[in-house]
C-alpha cells in the first residue's frame, strides 16, 4: 500500500512536470507541420511566464496573467514567422536569438521592477489558477486503488492541466481530419504543391506560427501562475528543449507526443523523488542520469533503434519560387 | 466534325508575355494561340523557357508583362487559384505532390469542399473512381503516394486536374519520367481527353511523340517563340533545325568499330540495393577498349546499381570486377580508387550524384578531383585557376552561358550534363560509365554529348552506355546487353535487331521463348 501511495504521488508530480512539455511540444508540432523549424520553444516559455506572472501581479487575475502571457508569446511567434516566412531568415539562428533575448529579457525587466533579482513577488492564491476538485472526489475517498487514483490522479488540477491534456486530441482532430490540417501537412512537406494547388503557403504557415504562439503562452503561464506561484530567472529550465526532443521521440504526432512528454514528465519527477535515496543494491541513485534520459532516448532514437524519425520534408527551409 | 458558323476563340492566348529571373530573360515577348479541343505541342532546347511560359499560365509566376485570354476573355492570373478556376490545369515536370499523404488526401489538397475532410473526401472518391474507368486512370485511392511508381504519381498528377474540372491541361515533360508501355496508355488517355473538346498542350522533347501526337506544335528558342507549325505540314528535321537554329544531324555519324583488349569485366556480379534487395543478380560481361556497349532495359532493372557498384561506390554482394585483366585490391574499390584505374564514371542523375546545385559552376566542375595539383597545391585552392580549367572545359564542351561563376543550379539541364561529361571525359578515362547521358536533354545537347561519347571510342577507350532510351541505345553502342529483373536477358548487335526484338527481352521473354 504504502508503495502504491508512493506511486500515486510519483504520477500526481508527473502530469503536473508534464503540463508545460506538453504545450511546448505541440506548440512546436504545429509550427514545424507548417515548415517553421522553432528552437525558441524555451525562450517563450520563459518569456509566457514572466508575461504572465507580471500581468497577474499587476491585475490580481489569473485570467488576465493567461492574456498577457499568450499576448506576448503569440508576438514572438509573429516575429519569429516574419523572419522565417517574409525575410526567409535562417530559421535556427531567428530561434535561437528568441532564446537569448527571452534569458536576458526577462531577469533584466523583472529585476528592474521589482528588485529581488528577477523574482516576482509571491502571488496570493486569488491570482493562481488553483486545483480543482471533480465532483465525487470525495465521496470516493475511500474507495481502494480507484478512490486515490481518481482524488489524487485525475482530480485535483487546475483547468490549464485539462486543458492540456485535451488539447493533444484536438491537435490530432484538427490535423488529420479538417480541410486546414490536411493543408498545413502538406505545407511543411512539399510547399510548392500546396502552391500549385491554389493555396497560400505564407497564410498557412503563419497559421501554423500562430497557434504555436498561442499553445506556448498557455505553458509558460502554466509554470509561474499555475504551478509556482511567481516568475523566477531561468525558471523554464531547458523545458523547451526538452519539448523539442519529445517531438522528434514522437516523430511529429500529437497523441504519441501527448505521451512522450508525459513519460518524460514522469521521468522528471522520479528524479526528484529519489533525489538523496538510498537504495538497495545501487546505492545513491544517480539522479542526473534519469533527468538526462530524455535526451538519452531521443538520441537511441535518432540513431533508427527505434524505427525512424523523419521531420516534414520542409521544414527549416525558406519557400522561394525563383531562384 | 461539324465547322460552326463563327470561328470559336482561341482555348488559349498569349501575348506578349515577358519574364526574367534575375538576369535570366526567360521569356522574351511570347505569343502563342492554342486552339480549342486540339492537342498544342511545344518544343525547344533546355532553359529555352518552355516551363516557365506554362508555370506564368498556371498562375505559379506572375509575368513581368503580358496578355492571357481564354477563350477569348483576357484574364489576370495571379495565383493557381485563379488559372484552376478559369479551368486550367497543370502536370508540373516535377511533380508536386505530397510524398507521405495518401492519393486521395493529395487530390483533395484545395479541393476539399468544406472545413471537414470527411464530406468532401466520399465525394472525391466517387470522383476518382468514375476518372479512373472512363480515362484508364485507375489508382487506389489510400495508396500512400510516396510508395507509388512514377507512372502511377503521374496518373495522380493528372487526375488532380481532372477533378477539379480542367479543360485545359497542361503536360510538361510528361513522358521523360515513363516507361514506353506507360506513355501509350498516356497518349490513348490524351486522345479521349481530345474526343471530349478538352484542349492539351504537351511539352517534351521527344519529336516522334510530337508528330505522332499533336495537331499543332510550337518551338521555342532562348525565350522567344520562333516557330509555329501544322504538324502534319512539318517534319523532325524542319522543328529540330528551328529548335537550334541551325541544321541539326538526327542521325549519330559513327563508323567501324575497332574493338581492342579487354578493359574491363565482370563476373557473376551480385549487387544488392540499400534496402538489402539483390538488384543485379549475377551479371557477366567484358568491355573492350574501342566500344560502346549498350545498356537497355526498362528503368529499374539493376541498371542504376550495376553502375554504381563498377564505379566503387556500391560493394558487391557477390562476384568480382576485373579491370585490365586484374581484381583491384580492396582499398581500390572506392569511387576514387577506381578513378585511379581509370575507371570513370557519369552518374544516371545528376542532380542527386553528379552536381551540387548550390555551387558554382567550377566547383561542381571540380567534384572529386579536389587533390588534383591543377586546382593549387596544399592547404588552399587557387581559385583563379580553378575558374581557369572550368572556362577551359567550357569551351571545349560548348556549355552555355560560358561563366564558371554562376551557380549549377542556374544552367539549363543540358549545360549541367555537358559539365559533368567534361569534368569527366577532359580527364582522359579509360573506361568511360555513362548512365542516362541525355535525360532531360534537348537534341542540340544531345547530338553534341553522342559526338562526344563516339569520338572517346575512337580514341580507344572503352565506354558503357547505361539508357532506358531505345533510340539512344540503338544509335550509339556497337554491342547492346538487354537487362531485366537484374539479369542479362539478350545480347544483340545494332544493325541486326528491331525495337520491338529489344522491348521483349526488356520485358524478359527469355531468348529460348523468344525463338519459338
Ligand atoms: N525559378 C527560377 N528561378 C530562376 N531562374 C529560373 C527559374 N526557373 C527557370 N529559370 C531559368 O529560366 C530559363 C528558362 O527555364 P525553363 O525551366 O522555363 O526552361 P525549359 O524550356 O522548361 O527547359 P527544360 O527543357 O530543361 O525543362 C532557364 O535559364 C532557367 O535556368
Ligand atoms: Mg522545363
Amino acid at each position: 500500500m504504502e508503495a502504491f501511495d508512493a506511486f500515486i504521488v510519483i504520477f500526481a508530480s508527473g502530469i503536473r512536470l508534464a503540463v508545460p512539455l506538453i504545450f511546448a511540444c505541440l506548440a512546436g508540432l504545429w509550427s514545424e507541420r507548417s515548415g517553421i523549424v522553432d528552437v525558441g520553444l524555451e525562450g517563450k516559455l520563459l518569456t509566457g511566464a514572466f508575461a504572465a506572472a507580471a500581468a497577474a501581479t499587476f491585475t490580481g487575475s489569473a485570467w488576465l496573467g493567461l492574456c498577457s502571457g499568450v499576448t506576448v508569446t503569440v508576438l514572438m511567434s509573429l516575429i519569429h514567422g516574419y523572419a522565417s516566412i517574409d525575410q526567409r531568415a535562417n530559421q535556427i539562428v531567428s530561434g535561437v536569438a528568441v532564446n537569448m533575448v527571452a534569458d536576458g529579457a526577462t531577469a533584466l525587466i523583472g529585476n528592474a521592477w521589482w528588485g529581488q533579482g528577477g523574482r516576482t513577488p509571491q502571488l496570493p492564491d486569488s491570482a493562481l489558477f488553483n486545483s480543482i476538485q471533480l465532483p465525487g472526489a470525495y465521496t470516493l475517498h475511500d474507495t481502494p486503488i480507484i478512490g486515490p487514483i481518481y482524488e489524487r490522479l485525475i482530480s485535483g488540477h487546475d483547468l490549464i492541466t485539462y486543458l492540456a491534456f485535451l488539447l493533444a486530441p484536438a491537435t490530432y482532430w484538427v490535423l488529420y481530419k479538417t480541410r486546414f490540417g490536411l493543408r498545413l501537412r502538406a505545407v511543411g512537406e512539399n510547399p510548392a504543391a500546396v502552391d500549385t494547388a491554389g493555396i497560400s503557403v505564407r497564410g498557412l504557415r503563419y497559421g501554423g506560427v500562430l497557434i504555436c504562439g498561442v499553445l506556448v503562452g498557455f505553458g509558460g503561464t502554466y509554470l509561474s501562475i499555475a504551478q509556482a506561484a511567481y516568475f523566477q530567472p531561468h525558471m523554464s529550465a531547458g523545458k523547451g528543449f526538452i519539448a523539442l526532443a519529445a517531438l522528434v521521440f514522437a516523430k511529429w504526432r500529437p497523441l504519441p507526443a501527448l505521451a512522450t512528454c508525459l513519460l518524460f514528465g514522469f521521468l522528471d519527477a522520479l528524479s526528484i523523488r529519489l533525489q538523496g535515496t538510498i537504495l538497495p543494491v545501487i546505492g545513491s541513485v544517480p539522479v542526473q542520469a534519469i533527468q538526462a534520459l530524455p535526451y538519452i532516448l531521443t538520441v537511441i532514437l535518432l540513431a533508427g533503434f527505434i524505427g525512424k524519425a523523419i521531420p516534414p520534408k520542409a521544414s527549416g527551409i525558406p519557400y522561394v519560387k525563383e531562384r | 466534325m461539324k465547322v460552326d458558323a463563327v470561328p470559336r476563340p482561341p482555348a488559349i492566348e498569349l501575348i506578349g508575355i515577358d519574364k526574367r529571373f534575375g538576369r535570366v530573360h526567360a521569356n522574351n515577348n511570347v505569343n502563342l494561340k492554342v486552339e480549342r479541343g486540339l492537342i498544342h505541342g511545344i518544343v525547344g532546347e533546355n532553359g529555352a523557357g518552355k516551363s516557365t511560359l506554362m508555370s506564368i499560365l498556371y498562375g505559379f509566376y506572375e509575368a513581368d508583362s503580358g496578355e492571357i485570354r481564354v477563350n477569348g476573355e483576357p484574364v489576370r492570373i495571379r495565383s493557381s487559384r485563379e488559372a484552376i478556376s478559369h479551368g486550367i490545369g497543370m502536370v508540373h515536370q516535377h511533380f508536386m505532390l505530397v510524398q507521405p499523404l495518401t492519393v486521395l488526401e493529395n487530390v483533395m489538397l484545395g479541393a476539399e469542399g468544406g472545413p471537414l475532410l470527411a464530406a468532401g473526401a466520399s465525394e472525391i472518391r466517387a470522383k476518382l473512381a468514375h476518372l479512373g474507368r472512363e480515362y484508364g486512370l485507375e489508382v487506389d485511392p489510400d495508396a500512400v503516394v510516396g510508395e507509388l511508381s512514377v507512372g502511377l504519381q503521374q496518373r495522380v498528377e493528372i487526375l488532380k486536374a481532372l477533378v477539379r474540372g480542367a479543360e485545359i491541361l497542361v503536360l510538361d515533360e510528361p513522358t521523360a519520367v515513363l516507361t514506353p508501355a506507360e506513355a501509350d496508355q498516356l497518349f490513348e488517355m490524351l486522345k479521349v481527353l481530345k474526343s471530349q473538346d478538352k484542349t492539351v498542350i504537351f511539352i517534351t522533347h521527344k519529336l516522334r511523340e510530337i508528330m505522332r501526337l499533336t495537331d499543332r506544335v510550337s518551338v521555342m528558342r532562348l525565350g522567344e517563340m520562333v516557330a509555329d507549325f501544322e504538324t502534319a505540314k512539318t517534319s523532325p528535321p524542319e522543328l529540330a533545325d528551328a529548335m537550334v537554329g541551325r541544321k541539326v544531324i538526327l542521325r549519330v555519324e559513327k563508323g567501324q568499330a575497332h574493338p581492342g583488349e579487354i578493359a574491363l569485366e565482370a563476373r557473376d556480379l551480385v549487387v544488392k540495393d540499400d534496402r538489402g534487395v539483390t538488384r543485379v543478380d549475377g551479371m557477366s560481361f567484358v568491355l573492350r577498349r574501342g566500344e560502346i556497349v549498350g545498356i537497355a532495359g526498362v528503368a529499374g532493372n539493376g541498371q542504376s546499381e550495376l553502375l554504381e557498384a563498377l564505379a566503387g561506390i556500391r560493394p558487391l554482394a557477390g562476384g568480382e570486377i576485373l579491370v585490365e585483366g586484374r581484381v583491384p585490391p580492396p582499398e581500390l574499390r572506392t569511387p576514387k580508387g577506381m578513378r585511379k584505374l581509370g575507371v570513370f564514371h557519369v552518374p544516371e542523375d545528376r542532380h542527386r550524384m553528379g552536381l551540387v546545385m548550390p555551387f558554382q559552376a567550377c566547383e561542381s566542375a571540380m567534384l572529386g578531383f579536389h587533390d588534383d595539383d591543377v586546382y593549387g597545391a596544399g592547404i588552399l585552392f587557387d581559385r583563379r585557376a580553378i575558374a581557369a580549367d572550368t572556362a577551359e572545359k567550357m569551351e571545349h564542351f560548348d556549355v552555355r552561358p560560358r561563366a564558371p561563376l554562376l551557380k549549377t543550379a542556374n544552367f539549363s539541364g543540358g549545360n549541367q550534363q555537358k559539365i559533368v561529361l567534361a569534368r569527366e571525359i577532359e580527364r582522359n578515362p579509360h573506361v568511360m560509365l555513362v548512365g542516362q547521358p541525355t535525360r532531360g536533354v534537348d537534341i542540340g545537347a544531345i547530338e553534341f554529348i553522342h559526338k562526344r561519347i563516339v569520338a572517346l571510342r575512337d580514341a580507344g577507350k572503352a565506354v558503357l552506355l547505361v539508357s532506358v532510351e531505345l533510340d539512344e541505345i540503338m544509335a550509339l553502342s556497337d554491342r547492346i546487353l538487354v537487362v531485366c529483373g537484374g539479369r542479362i536477358t539478350g545480347e544483340r548487335l545494332p544493325e541486326t535487331c528491331n525495337q520491338q526484338d529489344l522491348g521483349l527481352l526488356m520485358a524478359g521473354v527469355s531468348e529460348r521463348e523468344h525463338a519459338a
